[in-house]
């Protein structure tokens, strides 16, 4: 398995192949996600029922569990992305991971405040220090924490193995976010949605894999701009270093 | 309680955060690459 998947893999660790993949995906995956995050929105706002209980404010589920979603997701990518550092040292990996770093922390202060806003009339308050809500917080200041580390790292010429560590460790917090609202009693609701079954009735979910494809897609673009420019500036900083040797 | 603000802040939060993050990686990456 691992002998099959890895002359892919490492088909992208030449820069100058992913780049040439790269510049045709972007506004691919941005406009896919731009056309199918504005039908998610049309459809949440407009095409599905108010909740027997929760009445309209069960729109904001739609972007929520994207923010969520993507939260999470991206720090799953900058683990992914550290052991493809660590074990083959990708040389695409660390550009990968600091990419990532932004828009993950971004997307889970956008839960924070999403859910923020859907607690006051739900549950009558904006904060409550619980499991869920606690364990996203320190998720997002162990993003603030990859992203001043990285930096710090890459400013110093280091190979990026420190991060990596880093955001290895870090995957420690997904399990304690997932599990959270069945390990501790929590203002949050249970788990509600799952792979195979969910206890949201079809009429009001629907439109949720549409927002959940679509932010992914915008997520993926602006990953890959953001790689884009971090290649652009190391290539430019390395004919300098080359100009200043002559 | 009017649903409706909040409905429509957590709406122009996650969009509006979503463009000035997708603007902003824009404007880095065509900078970068001039």
């Amino acid at each position: 398995m691992l002998n099959v998947s890895l002359p892919s893999f490492h088909a992208f660790a030449n820069p100058a192949r992913f780049l040439k993949i790269a510049r045709p995906l972007t506004p691919v995956l941005f406009w896919t996600g731009a056309l199918l995050v504005a039908i998610g929105c049309w459809a949440g706002l407009t095409q599905t029922p108010p909740d027997y209980l929760q009445g309209e404010t069960v729109r904001i589920l739609y972007i929520h569990v994207p923010a969520a979603w993507l939260g999470m997701g991206g720090w799953s990518g900058i683990a992914l992305s550290s052991i493809a550092l660590l074990v083959w040292r990708h040389p695409l990996a660390a550009v990968a991971a600091r990419a990532i770093a932004l828009p993950g922390a971004v997307f889970a202060a956008l839960c924070l405040v999403t859910g923020s806003i859907w607690g006051r009339p739900t549950w009558g308050t904006w904060w409550q220090w619980d499991g869920r809500l606690t364990s996203m917080l320190l998720l997002f200041f162990v993003y603030c924490a990859y992203i001043a580390l990285a930096r710090a790292d890459a400013d110093r010429g280091g190979d990026g193995r420190v991060p990596a560590l880093f955001g290895l460790a870090g995957t420690v917090l997904l399990p304690v976010i997932r599990y959270s609202v069945i390990w501790w009693n929590t203002l949050h609701q249970g788990p509600s949605i799952g792979l195979t079954r969910s206890t949201i009735d079809a009429t009001i979910l629907w439109p949720l894999p549409i927002m959940l494809a679509g932010f992914s897609f915008l997520f993926g673009a602006i990953v890959l701009m953001r790689m884009r420019a971090l290649l652009a500036v190391a290539k430019a900083e390395a004919r300098m270093r080359r100009m200043a040797r002559i | 309680m009017n649903p409706w603000p909040f409905v429509a802040a957590a709406y122009a939060a996650m969009l509006g955060g979503a463009a000035v993050l997708a603007l902003v990686s824009y404007l880095a990456m065509k900078r970068a690459e001039r």
